[in-house]
């Protein structure tokens, strides 16, 4: 029982029980801020895992991008104060039953299943191969994709703009 | 308590996962269904990494595939929100019972 492994534990805890209390709680601006725990503690799986770069992504893309937009929705559409409507007891009985079912199943085959390693010589994930991996047009080069995924984010923010534009001003 | 492998990673991710699913199902609120399925796609990316780390160290495509998804995530968030705004604004309630009818 090292550093690193109550580390891990930790960032467990933390992941998982902010996730719980997100998807439970009925006051919606507290589930953003548990959501926000949770992305920061997947943040920290990542740098748990030495992967830098990809957990300073989550902070910057997820932690200060996706959250502050979920707060901003909030605050544009919920009245301050009001309680979340109470579920039924049928329905959160079967979402338990469903949820545990497949997570009982997945774990299942998770353990029934061996992972192979392959045990050529590891690639660091660091800034300059990904850097120079994602703009390689040779081959394992993700320059298309890389485009690709350019176009998406500017029809998404062009179908953003004509969603959310005011379509008549009268009715306001 | 093992030091920490693949596996454990794996059930993180998996826990994670049907929390998601479980909040899916729950909620009738549409934020609150998109912050279940950002937790269902955060659980995809440490799934990737977690290949990528301790399964195929040789490569990078694990990486690679989590900033796309991360990427797609984003746009979606977006466009989500633009539509339950709009929502909001015709029907004064993202609640998913009470947008039952389409327009055309």
């Amino acid at each position: 029982m090292n550093g690193s492994t109550i580390i891990f534990y930790l960032l467990t805890t933390l992941i998982l029980v902010s996730g719980i209390l997100s998807v439970t709680t009925r006051k919606i601006f507290r589930a953003a801020i548990f959501l926000l725990f949770s992305l920061i503690g997947i943040a920290g799986l990542y740098f748990w895992m030495q992967y830098e770069f990809i957990a300073a992504v989550q902070i910057v893309v997820y932690v200060g991008g996706i959250t502050v937009l979920i707060i901003f929705s909030i605050f544009l559409t919920q009245q301050a104060g009001e309680l979340l409507p109470k579920q039924n007891k049928g329905r959160i009985l079967f979402s338990v039953l469903a949820a545990f079912c497949g997570f009982a199943l997945t774990l299942l085959q998770i353990f029934r299943h061996t992972f192979g390693r392959s045990f050529e010589r590891p690639v660091l994930p660091s800034m300059e191969n990904i850097g120079n991996q994602m703009l390689g047009i040779e081959a394992n080069g993700f320059a298309l994709p890389f485009e690709v995924v350019s176009i998406l984010l500017l029809a998404a923010m062009i179908g953003c703009i004509v969603i959310a534009l005011r379509s008549k001003p009268e009715t306001v | 308590m093992m030091e920490p492998g693949l596996y454990h990673v794996l059930i993180i991710s998996t826990a994670l996962f049907f929390i998601g699913v479980f909040g899916f199902l729950t909620r009738r609120n549409l934020i609150t269904m998109l912050m279940s399925i950002e937790l269902v796609l955060n659980s995809v990316n440490i799934n990737f990494i977690a290949f990528n780390k301790y399964a195929w160290p040789n490569k990078l495509d694990g990486l690679f595939f989590s900033i796309f998804v991360i990427a797609i995530a984003a746009a979606e968030a977006a466009v989500a929100i633009a539509i339950i705004i709009n929502l909001y604004r015709s029907h004064q309630s993202i609640d998913v019972e009470n947008a039952a009818d389409l327009k055309f």
